[in-house]
């Protein structure tokens, strides 16, 4: 079972990499975006961390509903709502419970992910973090470091594909041969878990 | 690449103070980044936010002022605000009759605006939005996020901003805003690709003998890259392309808009060249506005924004206007 002391672990571990990866998504989001992707996600992140230091909430779902609204308070663009969204929702679905199983987890997150795919209108395939996120919660019901290697090969995937969604959509065919930042920081998401988890 | 700065982290809230130091009549709160007009709120008058990434300077925040925004929220460099910044902002001017989001067409600013227009609803303040889409370079805009929001953004919150100050209710000055944006297009041209603080360096690479047409204000490539052409040519790349989308059948209102770092000299000739291809098109011009509005950091190149007019909006345009980037009439 996975308390709220797990929780907080992912959260800090990917506040880690974020902090470790930033330069990298702020090089990958350059040719197709505006550059500034890892520099937002680490002041959310950072500021995730410090409201977690503050106030540590007690519960699996309290820890993420405050990391999402930290994320919505502090990143803006694109990214500040649909990762706050993710964790908001993940959290609220994960509900009072003190202690939840990695299937619960696994159907919050999938949750989560529903509410960003209607919140930002993108699918599979548009070159977005779904592309990291769908094949992740597909694979959350095996392992979490098959979630992670999931998130992974799905960020990879998008360096092909044309963007439809976001600034990137503005490209059309330029935006082939990028990988998508956007998705390459949803993967760093779900290796938190592994991270948090020991594995 | 040299800039002027302290440190990149700091620079939106350099900016804000300094900002302050020079428009006395602007309430500017530098910690939660919201400017608003000092006198506000103003009794019976609709409240009119905009917002969006810095870096585009006047734009919003030197829009804020009597005819025009009521409040204004700078996110950090090309990065869309929070929703609470906008909330602030909301609070801050609604005097009870409603407050106009006025929201640029991309995926951040529409989101933290949706997100801001229900926690604002939540507390009792009535708000309705604005789109602004006016990019004609967005050619297969069903594939894309859609057209995005450049230089329109100063006639809708110029006009909106006037017939706020009239005392219209809050539908119609929306209304009014729609049709606005529905009767504007713009497109843009880069000379040369944007340095952000962050990165430190240009963020596309354009060769000295190219330049990018169809170009946004975030330092994303345009959707074509050419052999350097002349100020004439340019032009009748820009205004077919505008005119092509719009086919206006009524004067129009001339932006000719530099992107921060294109001398006026260069945007004068560029007008007059303007003013050439529309003549030739037969397209009467009512009124015109050359200089640096809608910016994106130090990126050279202009963009030409055409807003076709009936005679309210004219009026509306040509009301008093008292803000640091636009002041005429009063």
């Amino acid at each position: 079972m996975l308390d709220a002391e797990f929780f907080r672990r992912w959260m800090t571990a990917t506040a880690a990499s974020v902090d470790r990866e930033a330069e990298r998504l702020t090089a990958l989001d350059s040719p197709i975006g505006d550059a500034d992707h890892g520099s937002n996600l680490h002041r959310g992140f950072t500021a995730v961390v410090a409201a977690l230091e503050k106030e540590p909430p007690g519960t699996p779902g309290g820890v993420l509903t405050l990391a999402g609204r930290q994320l919505i308070s502090t990143v803006g663009g694109a990214s500040g709502p649909l990762y706050g969204t993710l964790l908001r929702r993940t959290g609220k679905a994960l509900g009072d419970a003190g202690e939840v199983s990695a299937e619960q987890l696994a159907e919050a997150l999938r949750a989560g992910v529903d509410a960003v795919m209607t919140l930002g209108g993108a699918a599979p395939g548009d070159k977005t973090m779904i592309d990291a996120l769908v094949p992740a919660v597909d694979a959350l019901g095996e392992s979490f470091t098959a979630a992670r290697t999931a998130a992974e090969e799905g960020a990879v995937a998008t360096t092909p594909l044309q963007a439809r969604k976001g600034r990137a959509s503005y490209l059309g065919e330029r935006s082939i041969g990028h990988q998508d930042p956007g998705a390459t920081s949803a993967a760093l998401l779900i290796a938190g878990l592994t991270e948090a988890a020991g594995e | 690449m040299k800039m002027l700065i302290n440190v990149p982290e700091t620079v939106v809230a350099d900016a804000l103070r300094g900002l302050a130091a020079a428009h006395p009549e602007l309430t500017v709160d530098v910690e939660n980044r919201v400017i608003v007009r000092r006198d506000a709120p103003v009794a019976g008058q609709v409240g009119l936010v905009s917002g969006g990434g810095s870096g585009h300077e006047p734009l919003h925040g030197g829009f804020v002022g009597p005819g025009m925004l009521s409040a204004a929220c700078p996110g950090e460099v090309f990065t869309s605000p929070v929703p609470d910044q906008m909330l602030r902002a909301a609070a801050a001017v609604d005097s009870g009759a409603g407050v106009l989001f006025i929201v640029k067409n991309y995926t951040g600013d529409v989101l933290n605006f949706d997100m801001a227009a229900e926690l604002a609803e939540d507390e009792g303040i009535q708000v309705a939005k604005v789109l602004v889409n006016d990019d004609v370079a967005v050619t297969d805009s069903l594939y894309t996020a859609g057209r995005r929001g450049t230089g329109a953004t100063l006639f809708v919150e110029k006009i909106a901003g006037a017939a706020a100050a009239e005392g219209m209710p809050l539908e119609r000055v929306q209304a009014i805003a729609r049709q606005v944006n529905e009767s504007s297009r713009s497109f843009g041209i880069a000379l040369s690709a944007c340095s952000t603080p962050a990165k430190g360096s240009p963020t596309f690479d354009l060769p000295p003998g190219e330049l990018e047409l169809g170009i946004g204000i975030h330092g994303e490539p345009g959707r074509e890259r050419r052999s350097m052409m002349t100020s004439g040519e340019i032009a009748e790349a820009a205004v077919e392309a505008v005119v092509e989308d719009l086919q206006p059948r009524n004067p129009v209102l001339v932006l000719v808009n530099g992107m921060g770092a294109t001398p006026l000299l260069e945007l004068y000739g560029f007008n007059a060249e303007v003013h050439r291809v529309l003549a030739q098109r037969g397209v009467p011009v009512a009124r015109v506005l050359v200089g640096n509005y809608v910016t994106s950091l130090d990126m050279a190149g202009a963009s030409l924004t055409l807003c076709q007019v009936d005679e309210e909006l004219l009026r509306l345009y040509d009301a008093p206007v008292s803000t640091p980037g636009l002041r005429w009439g009063m």
